[in-house]
């Protein structure tokens, strides 16, 4: 046998029995994705194709999340699209803004996305659901519309990455985010371009699922296909209350083969900022020296889910956000914020003079909700810090863990949670 | 399929939010993106692109999001094809699937100056640059994009399948 879970994953809705690398297959998919932003394309494509219906009602998911709640008249028309086209073909899961979360936190919380699964999103960030132990690429809108009507995708094998992550020994304020954007800083933005990237070691096994989520959702940001971690306890755990079908474990073989094998000791990183312009630029906060910051955003597919915010709230619990900040704390879904709610977490947010919002894309891609200013400059727990990434091509965008990007609100400028902790 | 243009030169990792910024995506109509098209690398870049065309760039070209407006609102803006050493994954596909010609292959990538004039043979992945004389030799397309390409993007690939079935 000797493969890799992501080989095994691929092999057995392919239908085969064994796929190598640069194999190129066709596979069914368990779940066909798509957001406000790509799914018009993708209908559109659909209904050129002439395709009367679906492959399976259940299995195609519309979260309008971007520009949702609708910012302007563009945007709505374009989720009336979404919203006619999931009625005409009787579609169970199109989220409604006030039931709706951001598509990559949703989707794991509503227990669409299960182990074993194939899942193409017409969103970079589909490598989320790799923390579950699934295979998940994103894909254009081209390809969502041929995912709709066959239940079938093109792949070309990918080559396997092995990260090993060793020990347990954390340093303090260390979370998933600053795993994968040191990784990101060691291997590049095309580091694992074309290939799977799988997560393993102890210090894996020991994050939670939070964690695993975000370090799976910027797998993209090294050029990977997919990110992804077999399944656990902890995974178990956390499938168990939400399948709704039957799902299968699958780890890779001992023997299986890679293409590199990367290794890093948990000990030897710090809480990691990534400096303008690529997620790669990335430094030790403590080595950050005095960037002046005028919004902090918490939040995103990245970092917006429980252990987020309460990292966040632990933080700004009985604090200020300095008087020259904006601090725009996003929960990733409803049932993310009522928990929050529940918590007093929003009350400390509140208290703290942070914004609370709806759940929503909104600043990470500089649709709304958020946007720079010529010349500003933000720390933001999302995944991307391009040019004009979160409005005006000359403001700056620096990326941390929600614990970093708390602190920062409070100093007014990105620094070390320990110097709020004082 | 034989591409003709005058080429305009991009760094490395130019990624979707610089080929066409999340401000536009409220719109899918390739006209409107192309009005926008590479404005965060070059402002100008929208006003100064003739058809035809061609661009030229260094590694991962696309990087960042799925979004297909990239690929499309380049096509719209008349370019006939991009060449760069390495693709990001997803504009890759989604490039083979709209039928954007692009073309992997660092020498050419190199050895092209902005304004040179370049001849592309899609089939055979010969890049010629006129103004030197110098040419390069990109890898061919697996046959598998071949049957895609010649049937003129996955759309009309799966419709030629589904038809058979």
């Amino acid at each position: 046998m000797k493969m890799t879970i992501t080989e095994k994953i691929l092999a057995a809705h392919a239908k085969v029995e064994k796929v190598v690398p640069g194999q190129l297959i066709n596979a069914q998919v368990d779940v066909v994705l798509g957001n406000d932003v790509t799914a018009p394309v993708a209908i559109r494509e659909f209904n050129g194709l002439g395709a009367k219906k679906v492959f399976d009602r259940e299995k195609v998911v519309l979260v309008p999340d971007h520009f949702t709640p609708n910012k302007d008249i563009k945007s709505a028309e374009q989720v009336k699209v979404i919203k006619e086209f999931a009625k005409e073909h009787s579609i169970t899961n199109y989220f409604e803004v006030g039931r709706m979360g951001i598509e990559h936190c949703l989707l794991p919380e509503a227990g669409l996305v299960l182990p074993g699964d194939v899942v193409i999103g017409a969103d970079s960030h589909t490598c989320t659901y790799g923390a579950l132990g699934a295979f998940a690429t994103g894909v254009g809108s081209t390809d969502m519309a041929a995912g709709m009507a066959t239940g079938e995708a093109w792949f070309k094998v990918p080559p396997t990455i092995k990260f090993v992550f060793r020990g347990t020994d954390f340093n303090p304020w260390v979370s998933g985010k600053d795993l994968i954007l040191y990784a990101i800083g060691q291997i590049g933005v095309d580091g694992a371009l074309y290939h799977a990237m799988e997560f393993t070691g102890e210090g894996i096994n020991a994050l939670s699922m939070d964690s695993r989520f975000s370090m799976c959702n910027m797998a993209i940001e090294a050029g990977g296909k997919n990110g992804i971690i077999a399944p656990d306890d902890k995974t178990l755990a956390y499938v168990k209350e939400r399948a709704k079908r039957e799902f299968k474990i699958y780890q890779s073989d001992p023997d299986a083969e890679y293409a590199r094998v990367i290794e890093y000791n948990v000990s030897d990183i710090g809480p990691q900022v990534a400096f303008p312009h690529l997620p790669e630029n990335t430094r030790n906060v403590s080595d950050a020296g005095d960037i002046r910051i005028n919004q902090v955003v918490i939040g995103s597919c990245t970092n917006g889910r429980m252990e987020d915010l309460r990292i966040a709230a632990s933080i700004l619990e009985g604090k200020k956000v300095h008087p020259d900040v904006r601090c725009i704390v996003i929960p990733g879904t409803q049932k993310i914020y009522l928990q929050a709610v529940k918590e007093g977490l929003v009350e400390i947010f509140i208290n703290a003079n942070a914004a609370v919002s709806t759940p929503t894309c909104g600043p990470c891609l500089g649709g709304h909700m958020g946007i720079l200013a010529k010349g500003e400059r933000a720390l933001s727990t999302t995944n991307r810090n391009f040019v004009g990434r979160m409005g005006h091509p000359e403001s700056e965008v620096y990326l941390s863990n929600p614990a970093v990007a708390a602190a920062s609100a409070v100093l007014g400028h990105i620094g070390h949670p320990q110097e709020v902790e004082k | 399929m034989i591409i003709k243009g005058r080429t305009w030169k991009f760094g490395v990792n130019v990624d979707t939010d610089a080929i066409i910024p999340a401000r536009y995506l409220n719109t899918s109509l390739p006209e409107e993106l192309a009005k926008h098209c590479m404005e965060d690398a070059d402002p100008a870049f929208p006003q100064k692109v003739a058809e035809g065309d061609i661009i030229v760039a260094g590694k991962n070209f696309g990087c960042g999001s799925s979004r297909e407006h990239a690929p499309i609102a380049i096509k719209a803006a008349g370019v006939s094809c991009v060449i760069a050493p390495t693709f990001a994954r997803i504009f890759y596909r989604n490039s083979i699937n709209i039928g954007l010609p692009i073309m992997e292959c660092p020498e050419a990538a190199a050895g092209i100056k902005e304004g040179d004039i370049v001849e592309v043979d899609t089939d055979t992945g010969l890049i010629k640059n006129i103004t030197t004389g110098v040419e390069f030799q990109a890898a061919p397309f697996p046959e598998f994009m071949q049957e895609i390409i010649s049937a003129g993007g996955l759309m009309a690939y799966v419709k030629e399948r589904t038809k058979n079935q």
